[in-house]
């Protein structure tokens, strides 16, 4: 007595979980809960949202109904226990209504197929009949090649003076829907191993620098266990204009002292060492940086050099009869529209340029400016050319940092639901009768092809095949008995 | 010719089409539907040609502003998918496609009727919205091969949403009785909200001038109407939708005596709505949210981070599950699917538009 009482506990549990009217509640409190996470701005500063409630509430209630909302959650609800309740729910009544039907599935896979009546093929949804004009043995050995070249495994069985001829394909399809099911759980998973043992941070590396740590979004330092070095940073422009075609920076990691790896990553294309992946994600100048200009001096005779100077250091070249100075340097210099003089439009490196003063025996001093982008401002009237490679140690390149054990389940998660999804929608199982007996409306000679099957998807195009493989099989026949 | 030539031909044709559809269903003469099938096959031409003009163009232009990069490359690069214009041409590419396959599946061409409307809908909205239409350079953070087929196969799956939506508000069109029903109501108020919606764009269009309308979308959408300055503009707008919706709900019914008068039937339409959700929850399952994920954690480092795009993409999903699960599981049928339908297309619109219009994200499909 109490036995059955408890199983009835455990019955009433297990329906409620395994409903599917739960899962249509749970579905639709899900979306309307996520869609004020889309209003309100999430892990926002108070003052932007106070605004925000401000319009809809007005002035003297915002603050009110913020404290209420951040009470509710509202303020980070994608994390709030009553979001991550609706989540927990759904998994259970996700696992709980896939276990509960996947042992029926499971028998009507392995069942074996079994003859049907004459009557009950009639009755399938999909339904064909035809009379031809040969012997039994004849038609049924067309029709069986004919389903085998369309790569059905046919069954036989007598009975009465006609053979039955039956088939199914795609069984397996129908554990699809449970490869989509486990693969919502899969993300669950991996979100969850992320959550915990993963972290996100950023780093600012300035060009030469190195670090051994980061710090993550929420103030925490992460020891990274080696050691990650900036050998510069650059943005490539989109010719002639001032889009950016691409931002990139050249990474090294050390290890001990000893270079591990070193590689240009850029958007899109990140490094990864040790679990742990730098993102390309922004850029900027360093406050108050002195760098080093690199600069490419070509004499008139074609002798290359690179050189690195400090702002105010002066170089020669050889065969050349003057000195150059670096006297000045814009990041982003540009001639104004109006006033045709030359000025800076950016504090960021978008068009930077170097001013040289050259200091030539005889003639006095005069300045230019050499473009880093326009490397033709560099060539001399007598031949010789300077190029403005860098000024480098002045800019830091922005990485995201982060580590994610469980992104592996996502994607193996998301391999999953595309296999499951296509099994679901885009194939089908079908199964086949098809009864071979003396056509009863007393023609001699005549056999009657009666053939009945059913598709778990897409009737339309099951109808399509099985027309072609009996039309294949009649023209085998004719052809047969014309011999 | 330049692709705007051939696109244009393609959108008056498209507009021609719809009208010729809606004179079928009014006169039910069968030279008039093919003439619409005809022409709608034409625009479609068109319309592919000035796509593949475009892509050659805009091939051009990444060459020319990147002698660098390989072939291949340079060919992904430059599709004509990357902004908010080039993928509204190309939701209403797919749509047609789409709509030209059932069209000879089910040998049926009154669907015509409500599908060419859509795509009229989206192209009004690309003509009133006054987006870009220029050849842009690519950002670095769109510069994946991943984001490519993520909004390719996402399109594609808009498109056969927008086809079950088009068929599923045939089909409550065709099923509801009277105008106190509740589906009549609802369906009388989306198709209303939808032209006042179109219609205010319009005004937006005309009354603003370039300077006023700025870059943005978003900071003009609906100026000249609803968010007028001036209170009484507000005011008048509001009362002219509410007696315009009134009257698309007062004379309503006599679409469905016109429907009811053809050969389609609403079990016809039912199953051309699952059919084409069918088709649009794998792709955009798999082109919306898994490439979409895979792209994001490449280039941020996260496959997901709740950001107001992503989340009401998982909306659209969850209301299309909810969809499949009512229809095959709990046994729902008829007119409560049909609005399902419908309002799982409204969160398309919302996902792709919406969220840049009403709301703020960092997706860059916006400008
Ligand atoms: C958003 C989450 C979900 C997705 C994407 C999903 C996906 C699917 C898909 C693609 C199918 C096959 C439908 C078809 O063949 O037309 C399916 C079937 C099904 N799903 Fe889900 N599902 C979800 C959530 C759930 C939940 C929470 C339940 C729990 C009750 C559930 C229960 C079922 C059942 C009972 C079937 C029918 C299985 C059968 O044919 O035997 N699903 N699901």
């Amino acid at each position: 007595m109490e036995n059955k009482e408890k199983k009835d506990v455990f019955d009433i549990i297990w329906d409620f979980f395994s409903s599917v009217k739960l899962a249509v509640v749970i579905l639709i409190s899900l979306s309307l809960t996520s869609i004020i996470g889309t209003i309100v701005e999430q892990r926002a500063d108070q003052a932007t949202n106070i605004a925000l409630l401000a319009k809809f509430f007005g002035d003297s209630m915002a603050p009110t109904v913020y404290n209420i909302f951040v009470k509710l959650g509202f303020m980070d609800m994608y994390h709030s226990w009553w979001f991550v309740g609706l989540l927990v729910l759904f998994s259970i009544n996700l696992t709980v209504c896939s276990l509960d039907r996947f042992p029926k599935t499971l028998r009507l896979v392995q069942t074996p197929m079994k003859p049907q009546g004459e009557n009950a093929i009639k009755n399938l949804p999909v339904k064909k009949e035809l009379s031809v004009r040969s012997g039994q043995t004849t038609a049924k050995d067309e029709v069986l090649n004919s389903f085998r070249s369309s790569r059905y495994r046919v069954f036989e069985a007598t009975g009465g003076n006609a053979v039955q001829l039956y088939s199914q394909k795609g069984k397996y399809t129908r554990f699809g829907v449970y490869v989509v099911h486990l693969s919502i759980l899969l993300i669950f998973v991996g979100a969850i191993i992320g959550a915990r043992l993963g972290f996100r941070g950023f780093l600012n590396l300035p060009e030469g620098d190195s670090y051994s740590y980061i710090y993550t979004s929420d103030g925490r330092t992460i020891p990274l266990g080696f050691t990650i070095h900036c050998n510069w940073y650059d943005t490539i422009y989109y010719k002639d204009t001032n889009t950016p075609q691409e931002f990139h920076s050249e990474l090294v990691i050390t290890e001990g002292g000893r270079e591990i790896l070193k590689k240009v990553v850029e958007v899109n294309d990140p490094l990864k060492y040790r679990g742990i992946t730098f993102y390309q994600s922004s850029y900027g100048m360093i406050p108050d940086a002195v760098g080093e200009f690199i600069i490419q001096v070509t004499a008139k005779g074609g002798q290359e050099k690179t050189l690195r100077l400090f702002p105010g250091e002066t170089f020669e070249i050889s065969g050349e009869d003057f000195r150059g100075t670096i006297v000045n340097f814009s990041p982003a210099l540009t001639r104004d529209s109006r006033t045709g003089a030359l000025t800076t439009f950016s504090d960021n490196m978008i068009n930077p340029a170097v001013a040289i003063e050259f200091d030539r025996a005889g003639e006095g001093k005069s300045t230019g400016w050499i473009l880093k982008r326009i490397p033709e401002t560099g060539n001399l009237p007598d031949g010789a050319r300077i190029r403005f490679l860098d000024y480098w140690g002045v800019e830091y390149t922005g990485l995201q940092v982060s580590k994610d054990p469980g992104v592996g389940f996502i994607y193996l998660a998301c391999i999953l639901m595309t296999i499951g999804l296509y099994a679901c929608f885009f194939m089908s199982h079908k199964k086949i009768w098809v009864n071979i007996g003396p056509d009863p409306s007393g023609e001699k000679g005549h056999t009657k092809i009666s053939v009945g099957g059913t598709a778990s998807k897409n009737r339309l195009a099951f109808e399509k095949e099985l027309e072609k493989i009996l039309a294949k099989a009649s023209r085998s026949i004719e052809e047969r008995s014309k011999k | 010719m330049s692709s705007s030539t051939f696109f244009g031909v393609a959108e008056l044709s498209y507009f021609l089409a719809m009208a010729t559809y809606i004179s079928y269903i009014a006169f039910r003469k069968n030279a008039i539907g093919v003439t619409a099938t005809a022409i709608t096959v034409f625009g479609f031409l068109n319309q592919s040609i000035a796509f593949i003009i475009r892509w050659v163009d805009s091939y051009h232009f990444w060459v020319e502003s990147t002698p660098a990069s390989a072939f291949i490359e340079s060919l992904l690069r430059s599709a004509p998918l990357r902004n908010l214009y080039e993928s509204l041409i190309f939701f209403v590419w797919s749509l047609i496609l789409i709509h030209l396959i059932i069209e000879f599946i089910y040998k049926n061409r009154t669907l015509g009727a409500f599908v060419l409307p859509v795509a009229a809908l989206a192209l009004a909205f690309i003509d009133v919205s006054g987006v870009s239409t220029e050849i842009q350079p690519l950002i670095p953070a769109l510069q994946s091969n991943w984001l490519l087929f993520h909004v390719l196969l996402s399109f594609l799956g808009y498109a056969a949403f927008g086809v079950s939506f088009g068929a599923a508000v045939a089909y409550l069109v065709m099923v509801t009785e009277s105008r106190l029903e509740k589906s009549y109501i609802f369906w009388s108020i989306i198709v209303g909200v939808f032209m006042v919606v179109l219609i205010a764009m319009g005004f937006d269009y005309l009354s603003l001038s370039t300077m006023q309308r700025g870059e943005l979308l978003q900071s003009y959408f609906l100026k000249a109407t609803f968010r007028s300055a001036s209170g009484s503009v507000v005011a008048v707008s509001w009362v002219i939708s509410i007696a315009f919706i009134f009257v698309i709900w007062r004379f309503g019914l006599g679409l469905k005596r016109v429907l009811s008068a053809l050969s389609i039937t609403p079990n016809m339409l039912d199953d051309i709505t699952y059919k084409s959700i069918a088709i649009g929850f794998p792709l955009f399952t798999i082109g919306g949210l898994i490439m979409g994920a895979i792209w994001a954690n490449s280039a941020w480092g996260k496959y997901w981070t709740w950001d107001p795009k992503e989340t009401w993409s998982l909306i659209t999903w969850f209301v299309y599950a909810l969809y499949l699960h009512a229809r095959f599981v709990a046994g729902w049928r008829g007119k409560r699917v049909a609005i399902l339908a419908v309002i799982g297309f409204v969160a398309v619109i919302f996902t792709y538009l919406g969220v840049n219009l009403v709301l703020s994200g960092l997706h860059s499909y916006g400008g």
